[in-house]
């Protein structure tokens, strides 16, 4: 099908009322867990899984897609109002943003910070539409060995590059492994690491594992620390901006959506790096370097057009590949195992009605986020008074409720505690979330590819590296490990203001 | 012995910072303001801010009166207000009503209901528009 074609085709299935419906109530539901420190997209998607059971398939990712930008541009107005970022990938903005809205200047600061959205999400998805196709139409033709390589190196780009530990990440990595281990053999039926209970040789369902780790591990560790100091919010009206404040802005919001967008499409980009190098290039660049610090507007516009466009770049290799590079796609694949849809690059050819309609959802929804959520900012700021107490009850009951409904068995329930307490423990000891769950969503058809590949050779291990494209991606994986290394031993001998630079750029990592 | 007052950014929380104030000169006694929070939502608009923290200090030593500012955290607002009084050995507990319908009283509860029943020193309970007048 012709991109241009299925795109107005797309349109033409997410502009009805009911699914236009379902983008509004995700726009809505995903700006408001955005501005909520803690509970982001990945849980809302995870806990909203069970509707998938008798939603139509077009109509849960229009509202999973509303969820995912809507989740982006909550965070900005936390980080602006509160200096408390409300996701890891808007902690840049809250350093002008807050010191802006410190400035009385609190409504040019959201709004620069939403129209940079749109402006880099309506790119972005634009992109999308150019790439991710034609991505897909190549990525056809590779074989078991080259995509067992792909998702190798997604899981470990994702575990390495992201975080501040390495061995945090792996741990994180293997625990996510060996639950997407538990279950029956695809091949010879046997029953593996399921300590003889016979309920778990199904395995451990996904919405199981996303739910305990992302809502109840969250609230458990909520109740852990419940009772801390209010943050002091600052008042806001409705958000505008100058003449002066969109001259300054336009420039910061192309270059940021051309840092964010690379990045997002690169497995294990993430939005941390691109907001970073957004923000030190918008210092370097500004006509008004003396406000850096002190509240500039280039340093909200930018790093906020770098997220977004970074979040539409993730879209890339989930609906091309089927590979997730961040939890919420994640979790979105897992809506589409859901509904027997099989992720992978035949998704365009087989699904095409769905990707359209996906897509075309996103410009909807970045509309829609510009029409609703500027006037509603001061709406959105009130949203953080909510007590804890009421918040996480409500998030619990739907976390059991989904885990329940899932098989309609106790067991679940006993699962979703036991995965809900390790959700705390990693918390607790710093265990960076989104390795595991990639992991467990990617393990076993990470196993299924090897072991198709290994099949096809009848059991010779250089198969793997048979392909060209496998080669590469095992070159680039080798840079992943050594790159750091080598950078380490060229600072270790002199340079010292760039190490300065790189520390701050791998603090922001979420939690 | 001293004069413990109830005290949030509002305008009832205002009117009783008055009427402790007016009647601290009266007796010549202290004045322990007390703001308490239970610190479970991220924002609370009835937590004065720091820059309000230092205005009101402000305000108590222009007025001349001796006083002190104690901003504990915890479960129950009215049983934090009433320990607060009993570590002060206040005299007087000066609390802000606002009119709340009995349906808002059913749902959100009422400190200063629950201070009036539950203190066991005598409490001064002042309107926000009485308070006003009182104040000029």
């Amino acid at each position: 099908m012709d991109a241009w074609q299925g795109l107005m085709e797309g349109f033409a299935t997410a502009l009805t009322p009911m699914n236009l419906l379902f983008a509004c109530i995700g726009v809505l539901l995903g700006t408001a867990v955005g501005v909520l420190p803690g509970i982001g997209p990945a849980m809302t998607v995870a806990l909203l899984l069970p509707i998938t059971y008798n939603v139509e398939p077009a109509s849960a990712f229009i509202m999973f897609a509303g969820i995912y930008y809507g989740g982006m541009y909550g965070g900005s107005t936390t980080s602006i109002l509160l200096n408390t970022p409300g996701e890891s990938s808007s902690v840049i903005t809250a350093l002008e943003g807050n010191k802006m809205a410190k400035a009385g200047r609190a409504a040019q600061a959201l709004a620069t910070a939403a129209i940079g959205s749109f402006v880099a999400g309506s790119i972005g998805t634009a992109l999308i539409v150019a790439f991710a196709p034609t991505i897909a139409t190549a990525a056809v033709q590779l074989g078991a060995p080259s995509y067992f390589a792909i998702m190798m190196l997604a899981l470990v780009a994702v575990t390495a590059v992201l975080g501040s530990s390495k061995l945090r990440g792996f741990i994180s990595l293997f625990l996510g492994l060996a639950i997407g281990l538990v279950g029956a053999d695809l091949l010879t039926g046997q029953n593996r690491m399921t300590l003889g209970v016979p309920l778990l040789s199904d395995g451990i369902d996904i919405v199981v594992v996303a739910v305990a780790i992302f809502a109840v591990g969250e609230a458990l560790w909520v109740a852990a620390h419940l009772r801390r100091r209010p943050l002091e919010v600052i008042p806001v009206g409705r958000p505008w901006m100058g003449k002066e404040d969109w001259k300054r802005s336009w420039m910061p919001w192309l270059r940021g959506t051309a840092f964010g967008f690379p990045f997002g499409a690169l497995p294990a980009g993430g939005a941390e790096l691109p907001t970073f190098l957004s923000y030190v290039t918008e210092k370097k660049l500004t006509k008004h370097p003396e406000e850096f610090g002190k509240g500039a507007i280039e340093g909200v516009a930018g790093p906020e057009a770098a997220n977004n466009a970074s979040a539409a770049g993730t879209l890339v290799p989930m609906l091309s590949l089927g590979l997730p590079t961040n939890a919420t796609a994640a979790i979105m694949l897992a809506a589409m195992a859901g509904y027997g849809i099989q992720p992978g690059p035949a998704l365009f050819e087989e699904n095409g009605d769905l990707v359209w309609a996906l897509i075309a959802s996103l410009f909807i929804g970045n509309a829609l986020l510009l029409i609703l959520n500027l006037p509603l900012a001061p709406v959105w700021a009130r949203l953080l008074r909510t007590p804890r107490p009421y918040l996480y009850a409500g998030i619990l009951f739907f976390a059991s409720l989904g885990a329940y409904a899932v098989n309609l068995q106790w067991f679940d329930l006993l699962l979703l505690l036991v995965l809900g307490l390790l959700g705390l423990l990693m918390r607790r000891f710093g265990l960076p979330v989104l390795p595991m769950i990639i992991a467990v969503i990617l393990g076993p058809r990470l196993e299924y590819q090897l072991r198709q590949a290994l099949q096809l050779s009848s059991g010779d291990w250089s198969t793997l590296w048979s392909e060209p494209v496998a080669i590469i991606v095992y070159i680039c994986m080798a840079l992943i490990f050594i790159v750091p290394l080598v950078m380490k031993r060229v600072r270790g001998t002199g340079t010292g203001p760039d190490a300065a630079g790189s520390t701050a750029a791998e603090s922001p990592d979420g939690r | 012995m001293s004069i413990v007052v109830a005290y949030m950014p509002s305008p009832e929380g205002e009117a009783a910072l008055d009427a402790a104030i007016a009647e601290a000169k009266l007796r010549g006694l202290r004045v322990v303001v007390v703001n308490a929070t239970k610190g479970d939502a991220l924002v609370d608009t009835h937590y004065a801010s720091a820059e309000g923290i230092l205005s009101l200090d402000q305000r108590l030593a222009d007025c001349g009166v001796e006083h002190e500012i104690v901003r504990p955290m915890g479960a129950d607002l009215s049983d934090l207000v009433l320990e607060a009084a009993e570590n002060a050995a206040a005299e007087l507990l000066v609390v802000g009503l606002r009119r709340r319908t009995p349906v808002g009283k059913l749902v959100l509860g009422s400190v200063s209901q629950r201070l009036l029943l539950d203190a066991t020193i005598p409490v001064l309970a002042i309107h926000a528009k009485a308070g006003g007048r009182h104040a000029s």
